[in-house]
């Protein structure tokens, strides 16, 4: 098999795995692992695509881009996570339930 | 099969195994770990593809910064009242069918053969700088702009904690 191939297909494994860490876990920080797999999925296909497609650099500019907004996506995540919990006592989602602060 | 593509797979064989390893795990704090193992290993096929800033730039701010926010996360979480929290799953099957569909699907369509393109060339990272500075000059300037205020917004909205009495 050829690895742009190859890396085709652990991107959508991964992005799979990743959406179904997102269905199954009941705690927002594994929420928020599987979204980080997903965008890292995105990447690796953005970088494979790149690889064929040169001489630009188009895609791996892209793929920079997508890091810089998953970690601006992460801290705020995180600190919302923290704060909901400080408040609820919990870091299960389901039980979120009230928007009144 | 030379070096390289072992590597390759060995590689790709790790990312895999700490996806599934995230999957299966019920503690937090291991899934962290294992989630960087994941990455590291992402970094490193990206350095087997030619994109060496991205895999420097993947170590430095996901292994580097999401990690250790993530571990920091869980241990501010989950540590409070003196045990490791077991994370229950729900909807098991219903998850495995999306994903185990969603897989299918993507791999129906993917392209079949490789494309015959050109190919992307060992040529360094300097292209790849005066890719970022001309043509993506003004985005690269915006991203940092909103990185600046979502840790700015983080740290607002983590200030100032009070539980619920």
């Amino acid at each position: 098999m050829h690895s742009y191939h190859a890396l085709l297909y652990l991107g959508a494994f991964l992005f799979c795995t990743g959406l179904m860490i997102v269905i199954v876990k009941r705690n927002a920080i594994m929420v928020l692992l599987g979204i980080e797999l997903m965008l890292n999925a995105s990447n690796l296909n953005l970088v494979a695509f790149n690889q064929q497609h040169g001489p630009s650099h188009d895609g791996q500019a892209f793929a920079l881009f997508v890091i810089i907004v998953a970690v601006c996506e992460a801290a705020v995540g995180l600190a919302i996570i923290l704060r909901v919990y400080r408040y609820f006592q919990t870091s299960v989602p389901d039980e979120i339930s009230e928007l009144k602060g | 099969m030379n070096v390289v593509s072992l590597l390759f797979y060995a590689f790709m064989s790790t990312a895999a195994f700490g996806a599934l390893a995230i999957l299966f795990s019920r503690d937090v704090f291991k899934s962290a770990i294992y989630l960087l193992i994941t990455l590291i290993s992402v970094a490193a096929l990206y350095a087997l593809t030619y994109a060496e800033f991205l895999a420097v730039a993947q170590i430095l701010i996901y292994a580097g910064g999401i990690a250790v926010l993530i571990i920091f996360g869980v241990m501010l979480t989950t540590r409070i009242n003196g045990r490791p929290l077991s994370v229950q799953n729900k909807h098991l099957f219903s998850g495995a069918i999306v994903a185990v569909g969603l897989f299918i699907l993507i791999i129906q369509y993917l392209p079949d053969a490789p494309v015959s393109g050109k190919n992307l060339t060992p040529d360094g990272i300097s292209p790849f700088a005066m890719t970022v500075f001309s043509r993506y000059t003004l985005p690269f300037e915006l991203a940092g702009i909103l990185l600046l205020v979502a840790l700015v917004g983080a740290a607002v909205i983590t200030s100032h904690l009070k539980p619920k009495t």
